[in-house]
């Protein structure tokens, strides 16, 4: 490279992107607009080209064309790898760091504002003064709910839906909150409306454009936005691998032109350009493929369980839902019977005692025994549970209410006893495996997620390291044929 | 009541046609409310009493849908004599009643003590202590709205105590006893702050909550008076609309609104009863001696003035929402 200040043929090709250049074309028809200025412009620009023209009849002349040309496209490689895999790393580490928090977020929301509603029911149930635990948990939800609205609007980045999402559920949590309050005072006082109150609120909670109708739009929007970074980590860097096949089809053939003319096998700047590049190439094709496929892996282990993971929990807390606010109707809930039955058959097929729905798909998921096996306990949790639910219903349908809500929530029956297989424990059960397994994958999904990222690391750095080195090297090897010419 | 038409039309012509029959019965009836005696074997000797005016002429029919004479006539004469009905009942040991846990001061669970209590569960005590000997004796299910005829008619409850209106298109599927109590449609609205006054042109604009099936969305569909209608699942949910001021006024019976009104004292009753629907025990039309039984546990339950049954229960739950009753409805025979 040192000797390319000497000549001319080099400066003059990388006048090719000077800025006057793109003008060329134009000054047969400017004269009459701007007589003088054009002469010398044009005089630099032709001169240039004249220089370029009388240097290709020359072997030095096509030497320096072909060394700079081998350089100009050696660096555009390596700057367009370093830059495609940091967009890709970059939205590898959106997904690790931004958009799946944010997806796992929203679900928080709505699995946050589905269990308050079960709760609130559950404690209706108990009635007069509510056990601690039961009011500290609602009361959890809830808080748990409007702080994570909160950072999700912080997050909004702006989005006019989310933004108007987020304000309806603010404004219908306090609606809802209120109702599940009248609701206490009025069962307190032994007033039947107390039931309907609360009914009201389920119904707030459940109607379309309620809250968790709300909660579940701006869930689907943080999961698209999850899915389009995955898309942007994905994408195959095209432009990079073809600069990079067309810059080491350009070395090869300067190479072989070399040999033809001189009978020399090996250019060492050259060769070790070549290398530096199919280095770089290979990296990138490598680096990329791992990470991709990690990606994948995250997405299919983990994301993809986790959706059909929270989707059981909400299920699952709807279903106790359900089968509470069937026995808060206090003979007027068949409504809620069919949705306990219907969401049950979602969340486990339509077998009581069988395997499927998001049961089924969560186990075939779970990729690991440590994965398995929550989803199992949780499948067995509701086989039991359905089994009670049917003779709650028994006991309810035969006119023994006591019975039916002591199988329901614990307590004591008509006759005292008190009922220790309850519905509640094997709601209990579920729902604790189900958090396992979301936090097991969870936890995949992260390691997953991370370790595509990782195969990218040092890349874009390697890249534009290895490109400066190539590009040394082929001005090098050319450098050394010019010097023969001295 | 397709079937019913002819039947309906002998039975005016029969009424025209004997007349000195239908009017000693009648008058019979009428004498049932005024005296309040024990009624075993009412007959001609009762009719020749003189009879106070009483409600049965000016009786109007509750069903809007199906037209019939007088469907608050019981089809059976009280009587103690054991059948197969009631022989079962003594057999299992337990009256299965159908009622609603959601009524207040009628059918409702009292979260205090876990007991369904009310009027209704009032009438259901005595009818067991009738039959059984014991008022506990009773076996209490939950029946909704919409469930009450077939679960009378599949047999999977003796009877039904759930303020339910005789009325003609229901006598085709259940016999009713005499009735128990007379209720009609009317309005609950706001204590303060309502220009409603009644099922008038100042509904105009308002909007009026009613359940879904019932009598009250009939009437307002013949006539909203510009009312703009709310349909809920169930009555209660009126009261819970009009206490967030969805609605304006909510259009039900006055004896369940009345149950509204006590669980709320800043709502009241307002206007008129613009029906009248006379509340019966609701049974299988196959067992007569049954409806036979309960009309005589009936006639007992109105008997002793001031003091009777009744008149106990009714201070107890009603007389505070529902003032001026005097007693109970007259009850009234086919035959």
């Amino acid at each position: 490279m040192t000797q390319t200040p000497t000549g001319s043929g080099i400066p003059a090709a990388q006048g090719y992107g000077a800025p006057p250049a793109p003008r060329v074309p134009q000054p047969p028809a400017r004269p009459p607009a701007v007589p003088p200025p054009p002469p010398p412009r044009r005089r630099a620009w032709s001169e240039g080209a004249d220089r370029l023209r009388a240097a290709a009849t020359t072997e030095p002349g096509r030497l320096r064309i072909i060394g700079a040309v081998l350089a100009v496209l050696v660096v555009a490689f390596g700057a367009v790898t370093a830059w495609q895999i940091t967009d890709r790393a970059s939205a590898a580490s959106d997904v690790v760091n931004h958009s799946a928090p944010l997806s796992a977020k929203a679900a928080e929301i709505y699995r946050s504002l589905a269990d308050a509603d079960t709760t609130a029911s559950g404690g209706f149930l108990i009635g007069g003064q509510q056990p601690k635990s039961v009011t500290d948990r609602y009361d959890n939800d809830l808080r748990t709910a409007s702080k994570l609205i909160a950072e999700a609007a912080g997050n909004a980045q702006g989005s006019a839906t989310t933004l108007e999402q987020i304000s309806l559920l603010n404004q219908q949590l306090k609606g809802y909150t209120e109702e599940v309050a009248r609701a206490g005072v009025n069962n307190r006082q032994g007033f039947p409306v107390g039931g309907a109150h609360l009914r009201y609120a389920n119904e707030l909670m459940r109607q379309d454009g309620g809250l968790l109708d709300t909660a579940d739009k701006l869930y689907k929007a943080e999961t698209a936005r999850l899915g389009e970074d995955y898309g942007s980590a994905k994408a195959l860097p095209w432009l990079a691998w073809s600069l990079g096949a067309i810059a080491l089809g350009a070395l090869l053939w300067a190479q072989r032109r070399s040999y033809r003319r001189t009978n020399r096998v090996f250019n060492q700047g050259m060769l070790a350009a070549s290398a530096a590049s199919v280095v770089v190439l290979l990296w990138a094709v490598v680096g990329h493929t791992v990470a991709a496929s990690q990606l994948d892996t995250s997405y299919d282990h983990g994301a993809k369980s986790l959706q059909v993971l929270n989707s059981a929990r909400i299920g699952v807390l709807q279903a106790r839902g359900d089968e509470n606010l069937t026995l808060v109707a206090r003979g007027s809930g068949a409504s809620y019977e069919t949705n306990f039955q219907g969401g049950m058959s979602t969340l486990a097929g339509k077998d009581p005692k069988g395997v499927g729905g998001e049961m089924a798909q969560a186990l075939a998921l779970a990729d690991d025994e440590a994965g398995r096996s929550p989803v199992n306990d949780a499948i067995k949790g509701v086989q039991a549970w359905r089994g009670r639910h049917t003779a709650a219903r028994a006991s309810d349908n035969e006119g023994n209410y006591a019975d039916a809500v002591a199988q329901v929530i614990g307590g004591k029956n008509q006759q005292g006893e008190v009922v220790t297989a309850t519905t509640g424990q094997c709601f209990d059960v579920v729902d604790a495996s189900l958090r396992k397994a979301v936090d097991h994958e969870q936890q995949e999904f992260v390691q997953a997620a991370n370790d595509g990222r990782g195969a990218l690391t040092g890349l874009p750095a390697g890249a534009a390291l290895l490109a400066v080195l190539a590009a040394a090297g082929a001005a090098l090897g050319i450098g050394r044929r010019l010097s023969e010419y001295r | 009541m397709r079937e019913d038409t002819p039947r309906t039309r002998r039975t005016r012509r029969s009424w025209r046609g004997w007349g000195g029959v239908a009017g000693m019965a009648a008058a019979c009836a009428l004498v049932v409310t005024a005296v309040a005696v024990p009624l075993r074997g009412a007959g001609a000797a009762d009719g020749a009493r003189s009879a106070t005016p009483g409600g049965v002429l000016s009786a109007k029919y509750a069903s809007t849908d199906d037209t019939c004479d007088h469907p608050e006539a019981s089809g059976q004469r009280p009587s103690t004599v054991d059948g197969d009905a009631v022989r079962r009942i003594k057999e299992h040991g337990k009256l299965i009643v159908g009622v609603d846990q959601n009524s207040y001061l009628w059918g409702f669970r009292d979260p205090a003590t876990g007991q369904i209590t009310g009027f209704d569960i009032d009438l259901v005590r005595a009818i067991a202590k009738d039959i059984l000997g014991d008022p506990e004796k009773v076996q209490f299910l939950t029946v909704p709205t919409d469930q009450r005829i077939p679960m009378i008619k599949a047999g999977k409850v003796d009877m039904v105590v759930r303020t339910m209106t005789i009325n003609c298109s229901r006598l085709k599927d259940v016999a009713f006893s005499t009735a128990y109590f007379e209720a009609g449609q009317q309005l609950l609205v706001p204590l303060q702050g309502t220009p409603i006054t009644g099922l008038d042109t100042s509904l105009n604009g308002r909007t009026v909550c009613t359940a879904k099936g019932s009598t009250g969305e009939t009437k307002l569909k013949e006539d909203s008076h510009g009312a703009k209608v709310v349909l809920v699942p169930n009555q209660l949910d009126c009261l819970v609309r009009l206490q967030l001021n969805l609605v304006d006024a909510v259009f039900t019976d006055n004896a369940l609104a009345a149950g509204q009104a006590a669980q709320d004292p800043s709502v009241h009753l307002i206007g008129q009863k613009v029906t009248t629907e006379p509340y019966g025990v609701a049974m299988n039309l196959r067992d007569t001696d049954l409806v036979a039984r309960v009309n005589k546990v009936l006639e007992d339950y109105r008997s002793g003035g001031v003091n009777s049954p009744w008149m106990q229960a009714y201070r107890h739950w009603l007389a505070a929402k529902l003032p001026d009753v005097t007693g109970p409805p007259a009850p009234l025979y086919k035959n």
